[in-house]
């Protein structure tokens, strides 16, 4: 879009110039160029102001905001049922996982603890959605790369992953899936089916496709190197999740705060050691593995009993119950109304969501709404490092450093 | 040495003094403080340099506001992690709405960078010494925090606004 030349004449830039191994006398004109808000090559509707010294990036300015919907604002005046769907949209490739986090939340405000059986199905659509989580963002990478093949292998296979959902919840991709207090409904048969059937199929894709890429030499050669941060400088950058792993922290939420029985599974932690584009695919893949380990665990012992916790107050009753009972009825009316009021109190309770550990600070002061409710959104926390990402490499590396970084605009603006 | 909120807080209150410290309770399972502008920086900064803490990871930061609160009406909240002992912490410090100005933490943690900018762009917080404190998810020229409760939302039964494609 808009170019315009300019000429280096700050310190800093020439500073930097030298410390790249670039030449600092001659002025040469640095090219200013708009990468974004709606470039393909972005995923998402971000903008980034970049200072090209020929391919070498020497700057970037990124804005972000571009899909803001305030949430944090809107969560302020909605009763607690009804901020479900504003989660969906945030990582709106793993949005089960939000939706639990959420109920996870207020379950723990209210006090209410969850049966094993709705724990377990929650962990089973927790997993599935962090296999499409992850699929999406290595398929991508390969796109970014060059390799269109695998996307178009295993975006059938988050389809079959989206019909599981819909079987579950009705819906596919903004799922609102479950409720405060567990499950709106039962696994259906057909859902066991569908689920036993993806973990017999998706391990083939899945290894065809790690096939493609994993020992590609075009592949090696593109992400290697490229994008690379520190252990420290992750911390620093408050990383969590598979980038903070790619570094070689082994942090992971499931493990060291356990939430909805995530200590009954037997499951390993990747971590990676550069930090770089290809170690934080690696560490993708070999967690869609471990996803797929939980998930086959969970199915194998799904354990006996109900699929919700016995809360009536804060529990839809059955709609059958609802038209003949008086007691239903009234509390139907009442939570649909957004009428029951919450214990007066102060939580924060965090999952493991697709790109880190995603927060929900609750503060209830009593009333029908929190009073305050802060996403802590590993995006937009992490995001803030890309101009350090990027800054020496080039253009095309830039590209790929994003998709590997799996930012999510939903989640970075909120 | 195993982090409890008990040893946590004696040894906090040793450093700092018991009238930097105040009102600790524990909501939830992490314990919250309440201290004030001059300590803060030095208490994040002591709880991250110090051997046995190590409690060295900004995991969030947000801030609230209790309108007509006096000298309490707004709120920063810093939640902090140690990784090496999986202990949290929650700190917080009150400012009156005619001067919300904090020191940054932009020099501990690079990751409080945009999280003030957030802070800056919903409640008005200034964070003095920040590198680069303008709206970060608002537009620049909003003249307003909107976060603020004495903004409310729309109401959702006006009728002076008619919107063609979207009904209402």
């Amino acid at each position: 879009m808009a170019t315009e030349n300019k000429t280096a004449e700050l310190t800093e830039i020439e500073q930097f110039r030298k410390d790249h191994g670039l030449s600092i006398k001659e002025e040469r004109p640095l090219t200013t160029l708009n990468l974004g808000p709606t470039h393909p090559a972005t995923h998402g509707i971000f903008q980034n102001i970049l200072q090209m010294d020929g391919e070498v990036i020497v700057d970037a300015v990124p804005t972000i905001g571009y899909i803001h919907r305030a949430f944090e604002k809107i969560a302020e005046r909605r009763p607690f049922y009804q901020i479900t769907p504003l989660t969906d949209r945030m990582n709106y490739c793993s949005s089960p996982i939000n939706n639990m986090g959420y109920h996870m939340t207020v379950e723990k405000l209210l006090g209410i603890t969850v049966p094993k059986r709705a724990q377990y199905i929650r962990v089973i659509m927790m997993e599935l959605a962090r296999i499409s989580d992850h699929l999406i963002c290595n398929s991508i990478l390969g796109v970014d790369s060059g390799a269109f093949t695998g996307f178009l292998y295993v975006m059938q296979e988050r389809e079959h992953i989206y019909d599981i959902y819909e079987e579950v919840c009705g819906a596919r991709l903004t799922t609102n899936m479950g409720r405060i207090g567990g499950m709106e409904r039962d696994l259906s048969p057909k859902a066991l089916h569908l689920i036993g059937e993806f973990l017999k199929r998706f391990p083939k894709v899945w290894a065809e496709f790690e096939k493609m890429l994993t020992r590609n030499r075009i592949f090696i050669d593109r992400t290697v190197g490229v994008g690379a941060i520190s252990a420290e400088r992750a911390l620093s950058y408050g990383f969590t999740g598979p980038n903070l792993r790619a570094t070689g922290v082994d942090y992971d939420v499931r493990v060291m705060n356990p939430y909805s029985s995530y200590d009954d599974f037997e499951f390993e932690i990747p971590v990676g050691s550069k930090g770089d584009t290809y170690d934080r695919y690696l560490v993708r893949n070999e967690e869609v593995w471990q996803s797929l380990k939980i998930i086959e665990q969970a199915y194998k012992n799904l354990p006996e009993g109900s699929y919700h916790a016995d809360a009536p107050h804060y529990y839809l009753p059955p709609k059958q119950k609802v038209y003949t009972s008086m007691e239903a009825l009234i509390y139907h009316f009442k939570i649909v109304m957004g009428e029951i009021d919450a214990p007066v109190g102060e939580v924060y309770h965090s999952v493991e969501g697709g790109n880190g550990e995603l927060g929900f600070y609750l503060i209830s002061d009593g009333g029908r709404t929190p009073y305050r409710l802060h996403f802590r959104r590993p995006c937009f926390i992490y995001y803030q490092s890309y101009t350090e990402l990027i800054k020496g490499g080039q253009l095309a590396d830039a590209i790929l450093t994003l998709s590997s970084l799996n930012v999510i605009a939903g989640e970075l603006d909120a | 040495m195993e982090l409890t909120n008990e040893n946590v807080l004696g040894k906090i209150i040793s450093e700092f003094g018991e009238e930097n410290i105040l009102e600790p309770y524990n909501p939830d399972g992490i314990m919250t403080i309440t201290t004030n502008r001059e300590t803060i920086h030095d208490l994040i900064k002591y709880l991250r340099d110090d051997k046995e803490l190590q409690i060295s990871f900004l995991t969030t930061m947000c801030g609230i506001h209790y309108p007509g609160q006096g000298d309490k009406e707004m709120c920063v909240m810093y939640q902090l992690h140690s990784l090496r002992h999986n202990y949290r912490i929650r700190i917080k410090v009150y400012r009156p709405a005619s001067d919300p100005v904090l020191p940054t933490m932009t020099d501990l943690y690079a990751t409080a960078n945009w999280m003030e900018r957030e802070a800056f762009d919903f409640y008005g917080f200034i964070f003095t010494g920040h590198p680069n404190l303008t709206r970060i998810l608002n537009i620049e020229e909003m003249e307003y925090h909107p976060m603020l409760k004495q903004y409310p939302l729309e109401d959702q039964t006006r009728e002076d606004k008619i919107n063609t494609f979207f009904g209402r």
